[in-house]
């Protein structure tokens, strides 16, 4: 066990080592890495600090009220679907606003990407009118930190026949079937496929002092009391903390990253709660604010040296947003299979991950079997679409199905276009008069096209399982998401990409940009894992360089 | 945050224009809002409201307990008292609706007037007369708004002001406890698991 320190302490003025921005799933990461090498760290976060105490299974509070949420009164943003619309101010992109970050309420699919992902451009011979591009890392060069994730981290699971190499098996067994998984694995068999066990970063075992999962059904959008779910919240924080060189400040909202005349980021310019504005100065900035607020923050960071906006003499910064498809079907049974319980899935289907230029389109993806919503969106939105919405024989359906329902989600690719991007809204300011997002969105065909394709193949899944009665969830264009992917873009050539293989940016020499924006292409549908891998790998290149003084 | 795509796209069309109000409005007083909660728990019946008069509340939750009626033996929208969470909400963090109630009760109890001459009010209607009007409302913003609350008010975590005793849990057999065992459900208990 490690020695507990103190958490450190830092004036904003005091030059830290590193100042990362932002505490989820990379961030934790990084910050638990880079103070775990001898660095001295600041992580702002502008959301507030909770405890278990403070964690609610609440979903009119968490779902609907937003609670945990960016809070699109003091942070508006606006949403078109092209350039030639009005941009209407909207809730559109959502992400976790507290000390963890999205990952801290995230369902805990934790997918890694397959080999043939990193250079999808190169074997399907390229894709014009898109901007689908090989990684400029393999997954050879990735695997090592897939293992790391899943083993520092806590991931249950146990390989399928389809899965890409591994250096070594999941540190726990998979979490106990529910009845969804064994009626999906079963109907999935019949089909000829290969269901399998849903890898989780949840734990099915006591794991390095944290509980196993008590089976009590909040996972989707709700912390966990017993840390049975392995975050950054969980599990990275308090490491780095325990270092004794790490601080982590909530109620910091950093609305700029600051840089001399050398072209150097000195720091991030935040304000706190009283809305008092500080500069926390650094050697070095690691961006990790998710792939939505990494390209606002880049964009308001102009200056004369950088006035398309830090980090941005290419252009990229903000282009390429990426959703994930995310759709699928539902099904009632005879039995009850009180899905409430437990986590969210317990087996998923990878047989059409690749894409197969038969179909006539770019995109693959998974289907897992989920319980999928809570009492006021089910009442709302899981009923059967020819069922009454009030009166008596509504309250009959809802009685009767709530318990006997089960939802086989689909998770798809979406392929990167320059078209689809984050900018800065030219009239909109935030309550801190900050410039607002503006979000221009719109699904490529291929993604509706493999969304339709995965929809079918989970009704013929439900079909070949006895259903009652299977209804679909029609792919339809995307004006909401939770995935924000893309937006930074790794690469070789600084023309056509944000940060280099090591996720340094191309144009500043000790800025490093790490999260889903770094994403070249989307995964199939679950980006988790390979922004957790990334983030280790990402901080053992940053602690080399530093170590070298190469920053 | 960790809502998945497709229950935020759900909800959002489900609950419409009038429903999303009630996630854009401001976050500021929801503290408040508990606290009136336990206050209000402490206090016998009958219940003070606070946006609502007690001749809107009798009204509004004649309303709701045609949306989400209770059926057979089974609790419905009045008995998980979805009133005093619209009521809260009314008074608190969606004060923006309360005209849109003021207005969408009067009319109701116009039509109710009009069609039935010397009714005294909604709520004295028979369910059959009460579901007429409603039917006839069903397209309009206040009828939306009222239907989002009621299933709100019905199944919101019991802090919210509805939902009491978990009753609204009950109607569909969700649980709330802590923590499970499997077996979960019939399917993955270990007699039906063969075949």
């Amino acid at each position: 066990m490690q020695q507990q320190r103190p958490a450190a302490r830092f004036a904003p003025g005091e030059t830290v080592d590193f100042v990362i921005i932002g505490s989820g799933a990379a961030g934790g990461i990084l910050a638990k890495e880079l103070s775990g090498a001898g660095f001295t760290v600041v992580l702002l976060e502008q959301g507030p600090r909770l405890t278990a105490a403070e964690f609610r299974h609440d979903e009119f509070g968490y779902f609907i009220r937003g609670s945990v949420a960016n809070n699109p009164v003091t942070q508006p943003q606006t949403f078109r679907r092209s350039v030639t619309e009005e941009a209407v101010q909207g809730l559109n992109l959502l992400y976790g606003r507290f000390v963890g970050g999205s990952n801290a309420h995230f369902t805990a699919n934790f997918w890694r990407m397959w080999p043939g992902d990193f250079n999808e451009a190169t074997r399907l011979g390229g894709m014009s009118g898109t901007g689908l591009a090989d990684w400029p890392i393999t997954y050879d060069e990735l695997e090592p930190y897939y293992t790391k994730a899943e083993w520092e981290l806590g991931v249950s699971g146990e390989p399928g026949p389809l899965d890409p190499p591994r250096s070594r098996p999941y540190p726990m067994p998979p979490l106990p079937n529910k009845s969804s998984g064994v009626i999906f694995e079963r109907a999935a068999r019949r089909l000829g496929w290969h269901p399998q066990p849903a890898p989780l970063a949840i734990n099915s075992q006591p794991y390095n002092g944290r509980l196993p999962c008590q089976h009590c059904g909040w996972c989707l959008g709700f912390m966990c009391e017993f840390h049975a779910k392995s975050t950054s919240m969980a599990v990275m924080l308090p490491l780095a903390e325990a270092t004794g060189r790490c601080e982590i400040r909530p109620d910091s909202y950093v609305h700029r990253i600051e840089t001399d005349a050398a072209g150097r980021a000195t720091g991030a310019l935040y304000f706190d709660a009283a809305r008092n504005e500080h500069l926390q100065r650094a050697r070095a900035v690691v961006l990790c604010a998710n792939g939505a607020e990494t390209p606002h923050l880049l964009l308001n960071s102009t200056s004369t040296r950088f006035p398309l906006g830090l980090a941005n003499s290419s252009g990229v910064v903000g282009k390429h947003l990426m959703f994930n498809g995310n759709w699928g079907a539902y099904g009632l049974f005879e039995h009850p299979l009180n899905e409430y319980k437990s986590v969210q899935t317990t087996r998923i289907l990878l047989d059409f991950h690749e894409t197969d230029p038969r179909r006539g389109f770019y995109g693959g993806g998974g289907i897992d079997a989920r319980f999928q919503n809570y009492p006021i969106i089910f009442a709302l939105g899981g009923l059967p679409p020819d069922t009454p919405r009030w009166g008596e024989s509504f309250v009959r359906t809802l009685a009767h199905n709530y318990n006997r329902t089960l939802y086989l989600a689909t998770h798809s690719t979406s392929l990167p276009l320059e078209s689809n991007n984050i900018t800065i809204d030219p009239q909109l300011v935030d309550a801190w008069g900050v410039p607002a997002m503006r979000v221009t969105y719109r699904d490529h065909a291929d993604d509706l096209a493999t969304g339709r394709f995965l929809v079918d193949r989970a009704m013929e899944i439900l079909d070949a399982a006895d259903v009652q009665r299977s209804w679909r969830v029609e792919p339809a264009e995307t004006s909401f998401s939770v995935h924000l992917l893309g937006t930074c873009r790794m690469g070789n050539d600084p023309r056509t990409s944000v940060v280099d293989r090591f996720h340094r940016a191309h144009d500043v020499r000790n800025l490093f940009i790490c999260d889903g924006s770094s994403l070249v292409t989307s995964t199939r549908g679950q980006p988790t894992e390979t922004i957790c891998a990334l983030a280790f790998r990402a901080g053992e290149h940053i602690a080399n360089f530093a170590r070298r003084g190469e920053i | 945050m960790f809502i998945d795509t497709t229950s935020r796209r759900a909800f959002l069309k489900a609950a419409g224009a009038a429903g999303a109000a009630w996630i854009l409005a401001d976050a500021a007083d929801i503290q408040a809002a508990f606290a009136q909660v336990a206050r209000r728990r402490s206090e016998p019946p009958p219940y003070r409201f606070d946006a609502l008069t007690a001749a809107q509340a009798t009204d509004l939750e004649a309303v709701c307990a045609r949306i989400l009626p209770a059926v057979g033996a089974a609790p419905g929208a009045r008995e998980a008292g979805a009133i005093h969470f619209i009521d809260r909400g009314l008074a608190s963090f969606n004060a923006a609706q309360k005209p849109l109630f003021d207005e969408g009760i009067a009319d109701l109890n116009r039509r109710a007037a009009a069609r039935w001459p010397g009714t005294a009010s909604f709520a004295a209607l028979s369910a059959e007369r009460q579901d007429e009007l409603l039917r006839a409302i069903e397209q309009q913003p206040f009828f939306g708004a009222v239907h989002f609350a009621t299933i709100a008010g019905t199944f919101a975590d019991p802090s919210w002001g509805g939902n009491r005793d978990h009753v609204g849990f009950a109607i569909i057999g969700h649980g709330h406890e802590p923590a499970y065992q499997p077996p979960f459900g019939w399917y993955d208990s270990p007699a039906n698991r063969g075949g």
